[in-house]
């Protein structure tokens, strides 16, 4: 009886303090050098504030003393994942200032490589995703099919990653043979491989209690954070900018735009975000497909690139649908061949920006898991 | 609604504080606002039922030799069409009010721009720096930047 009493004095004195932790910088499940500073009650998230610039090397800064074409290996480094897209976004914008019209050739490959590093980012999202609520195996199905996209874009620039493969009107190398062959290959093992995903991963039950009505994301919340990409379709807001304002030759291919429908779950949480690229990787598919059919084979991929870029005073704003969202890049040029000051409106920058709003809540664990479902790149959020 | 249309509305409402429309090809058209009334001048573009600029997609800091600029890129979800807002202010005193109650996404573009070019925005909740280390010194996106010779007695090359 005694013993008991004494038992419970001390659970009264047990400290129920708030905690603040440090999640990272150097931690693998921050996705790269990201420091996150939580607060906890217990194991009950109640505030999360990001630190980060741990991996800024001043991109903006760098511009204003290169020249146009110098900015473009530099772009590279921003989204490491999908660097044709950036470069593309970057290429488009300064096409629009010059006003050059590229070759028929020249718009089917970008299109097909900005697919493919598309469905390569989605892969590695998706994989990491699962990693992250513990599912080991699919991360090895898709970086081994994320291999033969590699190969294919090494092929074509020579590099694994960072490819600086794009020129302003055009590209650095032309085709080679066998490309459209080994694209076709890579459309059919994605799909493969995604049919299997969707029983080893997406529709696993352990998958779903991890995944399911965490995290959850609002539309209107997300739309004034600015949110765009995945995580805005993911709370079922049909929002693409390839169909919204169709840039390049995007409106000739006949796609859907996938949004979170809440099969599992509700609108707007994990599962959703996550099942949008799944979806998405189909739908590049079908692009890829169709790109395929049309491109021409002849034509000289570099006819329209100047020689000496030397663009006239004005500045441009342009955004194009990155995997991971809507990149914007703001180019004032003041009539030399060096750029005034280039602004980059990086996709991953603004989409951590919603973490703390909707981590709050939720368990420690679910924190990671909503971080990953958010699919950063911490070269994009530093720059 | 092109530029020039939000132009004579914004004009009618907001009348001196609406300083000019420039059209200029290949720049893309713009409104120039006094900073002074940016706050109402936002929520009206946000709130006004033919505007609904929901979505802030830009917003950077510019170093305009004489003064320093802030160009807002603004997007409508529900009509798909954009404006872009610009203002200016002098060096010794660069005070804009903030945006970031209109549109959160503001938060952090505002922080980066204080970071990186020194531009005060009156009425954000926590305007720290937010690429660089927080005891840094000086704003490196200014044109006349001197990078310091030492950080914490490492060399800054």
């Amino acid at each position: 009886m005694s013993e008991k009493k004494r038992i419970e004095l001390e659970y009264s004195q047990l400290d129920s303090e708030r905690m603040r932790i440090n999640v990272g910088p150097q931690h693998p499940s921050t996705h790269g050098v990201l420091r996150l500073e939580v607060e906890v009650d217990g194991e009950i998230v109640t505030e999360v504030v990001p630190h980060m610039g741990y991996l800024h090397r001043s991109f903006e800064k760098y511009c204003e003393q290169l020249t146009y074409l110098q900015v473009i290996p530099y772009i590279d480094r921003m989204d490491y994942i999908a660097a044709i897209n950036n470069e593309w976004t970057y290429v488009l914008g300064m096409e629009k200032l010059l006003g050059i019209k590229v070759p028929e050739k020249v718009e089917y490959m970008r299109v097909i490589m900005a697919e493919l590093n598309r469905i390569a980012n989605h892969q590695i999202a998706v994989a990491t995703f699962g990693l992250d609520a513990g599912a080991f195996t699919p991360f090895l199905f898709f970086f081994r099919d994320r291999e033969l996209i590699i190969w294919i874009l090494e092929k074509l620039s020579g590099a694994r990653l960072l490819y600086n493969y794009l020129r302003v009107g055009g590209l650095a190398a032309d085709v080679y043979p066998g490309f459209k062959e080994d694209c076709l290959n890579v459309v059919k093992q994605v799909r493969k491989t995604n049919a299997e995903i969707m029983d080893l991963l997406i529709n696993n039950k352990i998958f779903i209690q991890r995944s399911a009505n965490v995290g959850i994301l609002p539309a209107d919340v997300a739309i004034n954070y600015g949110c765009s990409g995945p995580v805005l379709r993911g709370s079922g807001v049909k929002y693409d900018l390839r169909k919204d304002e169709p840039y390049s030759i995007y409106d000739r291919f006949d796609f859907d735009i996938p949004v979170g429908k809440g099969e599992v779950g509700v609108i707007g949480d994990c599962w959703n975000r996550n099942i949008v690229r799944v979806y998405e990787m189909e739908e590049s598919c079908r692009i890829i497909e169709q790109a395929v059919a049309q491109m021409p084979m002849e034509g000289d991929v570099k006819a329209m690139v100047p020689k000496k870029i030397k663009p006239p005073v004005g500045e441009v704003y342009f955004r194009a649908e990155n995997p991971k969202g809507d990149l914007g890049f703001y180019i004032v040029s003041n009539g030399t061949d060096k750029p005034e000051r280039i602004k980059a409106r990086g996709t991953s920058f603004v989409n951590l920006s919603v973490l703390p709003e909707i981590s709050q809540g939720y368990m420690f664990a679910d924190l990671i898991l909503i971080l990953g479902s958010i699919d950063i790149v911490l070269g994009e959020v530093d720059r | 609604m092109g530029t020039n249309d939000i132009f004579d509305i914004l004009k009618t409402e907001f009348g001196d504080y609406i300083l000019e429309y420039k059209d200029q090809q290949p720049v893309d058209p713009y409104i120039l606002v006094n900073p002074d009334q940016l706050f109402d001048i936002c929520h009206t573009l946000r709130d006004k039922e033919e505007f609904q600029f929901d979505y802030l997609m830009s917003l950077s800091g510019m170093d305009l030799g004489e003064k320093l600029g802030v160009v807002y890129h603004l997007y409508s979800m529900n009509h798909k069409h954009k404006v872009v807002l610009k203002v200016s202010v002098p060096k010794e005193d660069p005070k804009v009010p903030s945006v970031e109650r209109i549109w959160r996404s503001a938060d952090w573009h505002e922080r980066e721009a204080y970071d990186l070019m020194g531009i005060h925005f009156e009425g954000h909740h926590n305007l720290i720096r937010i690429l660089c280390p927080y005891d840094w010194e000086g704003h490196p996106l200014r044109k006349d930047y001197q990078a310091p010779e030492f950080y914490h007695g490492m060399e800054v090359s």
